[in-house]
């Protein structure tokens, strides 16, 4: 009963690992939140939970589950099926792969064929204690998230290797292409990290000691220098413009981390392309806030060429907003986007663009092309792995 | 095992704060403790140690921080130096070894509490070097050659304020609990505890302001516990009278001694506009 509730748990979202699992086991072992389903809830939550952002998910998969396990299952027999499966397909599975599931009789027959064996196996396996074998007939195997765990007939060799692509498809998500955490971001910003001795000299120089100790003739001469630093400056410039309201969360991640790496960041916002001014707030774009403008020049005159330029946006816009003078949707400018962001880039010779949409959406948006060219194809996916080339770009 | 945690006299546990305590306890597992600023995670692990009569521990955790600064350090210059003044304690390299708090903790006679205070103040790689040493509860000391084994596994109590994401290996290791922020009830208590002689009408007016100024929208920084009770404290000393913190009071604009919750001067501004704005409403 327990299992088919840590399975529940991850599928609703909450990454709990089986040596959590096995943790809570131990302690129930160990008779503590025996005494109420309060306490039982309190404790499979410590145990289970390790991040405030998933209390919610546990506590609707908690709920769910103590409700009944019957209902459980039906419900997620329930959703197991078509779009979900049809929305995978259509990502992960490759053209050949397709024409196989083609051939076996496509999605509906598939996905009957499947749902029966679930409910054979439920059948079979129900009220059976042991781990593997209820992990066996939890429906959640066939998500992926327990490859091992599903167990479909022996006459159904065909489905299960179809069962097998999916799985593939969650180790997948274990590449460097998935979205990104604020870990991932800073893990790729670290490489961003040049050091240089400033400030007090608090470390011991060793080479210079043994130097200095020699030619005094072995008596100690102690040398130090001063503790290393990241001296990398980054001038950081941010789209807020309307386009970018769903990328707002990895923008803020990217911000969060960045702001933890770097002593010298300096940010300014943007709406839609670079004109002749920016933003030091990112208040609401109507909200009449405008006392915090910044011209562009002002910017070129104050940072040095050694600040590195990112330039975080989705591009997506009319390319009159970039081509043409009087192009923004928001003012007349006077000169067009393009001009800029030339400036910018002789200003700037360390720079890079990141954007948060997905790459193989870049080639059918005209605009995102337009200033991907401008840039010289300085322009990368706000991944770690995009961030990475976009920093190997930097330095 | 020494008995079981319940909270204090000064420190109102709630009962999911005591199941996790619980929990650690009995499996020895690092607890780590998050939530708002204020809500007394540093000092559970104070209270737990002082109410169960268990030795404390506190390992505050700063930027520079290294894990290995928790275990030991070599203090090769002073044995440098001393080897030049010759010393015959130089002879010894055990004596330049320097103990640090994990290090004292493995070695107390009695189960300990530790405290590593805001472990997200330290350098990314912080937690992965710790591994090792809080699971397995030791270490070995690469100098000496000798391994230092904890002699009761300690109950470890970790805080963090989310500055940092912690590593998932380093949480799988964990127990965790969120510290949320007390309820109306819960908050009674607390007061209670910390000002027994408090008056009622005082305490009720005091937390309906509080809880007002707490919902205020777009507040850069919520007023905590912590703040309110220092508030509280304030409000004794000065003797301020329980009517003149009604929020409904058309005269006064903004809480008295309103310094000890609002800490920025845009949270104070903002609440002032509000208050203005409710009050020509009821007009």
């Amino acid at each position: 009963m327990l299992v088919r509730f840590f399975l529940l748990l991850r599928d609703a979202g909450v990454p709990a690992t089986i040596s959590e699992f096995l943790s809570l086991l131990e302690s129930l072992q160990a008779g503590i939140g025996e005494a109420s389903a309060e306490k039982f809830y309190f404790l499979a939550r410590t145990c289970l939970v390790k991040d405030e952002r998933h209390y919610d998910r546990f506590d609707r998969a908690f709920a769910a589950h103590f409700r009944g396990v019957e209902e459980v299952f039906t419900v997620l027999a329930r959703e197991l099926p078509p779009d979900w499966l049809t929305q995978l397909a259509e990502r992960v599975l490759s053209d050949e792969e397709k024409a196989e599931v083609l051939a076996l009789g496509g999605w509906d027959t598939l996905m009957r064929t499947l749902q029966q064996r679930l409910e054979e196996q439920r059948d079979r396996h129900e009220g059976g204690a042991k781990w593997i074998g209820t992990a066996g007939t939890s429906p959640y195997g066939a998500y992926g998230y327990n490859p091992e765990g599903v167990r479909i007939g022996q006459d159904a060799a065909r489905n299960r290797g179809a069962v097998k692509v999916w799985d593939r498809r969650e180790f997948a998500n274990f590449d460097d292409t998935r979205e990104l955490g604020t870990r991932n971001m800073k893990i790729a910003l670290r490489r961003l990290r040049r050091f240089a001795r400033r400030g007090a000299a608090t470390e011991l120089a060793l080479a210079e000691t043994i130097d200095a100790t020699a030619r005094a003739g072995g008596w100690l001469d102690l040398k130090m220098v001063a503790e290393r630093h990241n001296v990398v400056k980054v001038l950081l410039l941010l789209d807020v413009g309307g386009s970018m309201d769903s990328h707002v969360r990895s923008c803020e991640e990217l911000f969060s981390a960045a702001r933890s790496e770097f002593k010298h960041l300096e940010q300014y916002y943007f709406h839609n392309f670079i004109y002749e001014n920016l933003w030091r707030d990112c208040g609401p774009r109507n909200s009449g806030r405008r006392g915090d403008r910044v011209p562009t020049l002002e910017l070129l005159r104050t940072y040095g060429r050694d600040y590195k330029l990112i330039v975080v946006g989705d591009a997506t816009m009319s390319p009159y907003e970039i081509t043409e003078p009087g192009g923004s949707i928001e003012h007349w400018n006077a000169e067009a986007g393009r001009v800029w962001l030339q400036r910018l880039r002789e200003a700037f010779p360390g720079h890079a663009w990141l954007n948060p949409q997905p790459q193989s959406e870049w080639r059918r948006s005209a605009s995102i092309d337009l200033t991907r060219r401008l840039l010289e194809d300085r322009m990368f996916p706000l991944t770690p792995a995009g961030m990475a080339a976009a920093i190997d770009a930097l330095v | 095992m020494s008995g079981e945690f319940r909270g204090s006299e000064r420190y109102i546990a709630t009962e999911e704060l005591m199941v996790a305590v619980r929990a650690a306890m009995v499996l020895s597992r690092p607890l780590l403790i998050k939530g708002e600023p204020g809500t007394g995670k540093t000092l559970l692990a104070a209270e737990i140690a002082r109410s169960l009569g268990m030795p404390l521990y506190e390992w505050h955790i700063k930027s520079t921080t290294k894990a290995q600064q928790g275990l030991y350090e070599y203090d090769a210059v002073s044995r440098l130096r001393d080897s030049q003044l010759g010393d015959p304690r130089v002879q010894d390299i055990g004596n330049y070894i320097l103990k640090g708090t994990l290090w004292d903790a493995f070695e107390c006679e009695a189960r300990p509490v530790v405290l590593i205070d805001e472990i997200d103040k330290a350098d990314i790689e912080f937690p992965n070097d710790l591994l090792r040493e809080l699971d397995r509860m030791e270490f070995s000391v690469y100098e000496t050659r000798r391994t230092v084994r904890a002699l009761h596994r300690p109950l470890i109590v970790i805080t963090s304020n989310d500055e940092k994401e912690l590593p998932d290996a380093f949480l799988r290791r964990c127990f965790f609990h969120y510290i949320r922020f007390p309820d109306e009830e819960t908050m009674t208590k607390i007061v209670d505890v910390h000002f027994p002689n408090l008056k009622r009408d005082l305490l009720q007016s005091a937390l309906t302001m509080f809880f007002k100024v707490r919902e205020t929208p777009g507040l850069k920084k919520k007023p905590s516990t912590s703040e309110f009770l220092d508030w509280i404290k304030l409000i004794v000393a000065e003797d301020i009278p329980a009517t003149s913190l009604r929020v409904d009071d058309p005269k006064k604009l903004i809480p008295p001694l309103y310094g000890a919750l609002l800490k920025n001067e845009q949270d104070v501004h903002l609440f002032e506009q509000l208050l203005f704005l409710n009050r020509r409403n009821v007009r």
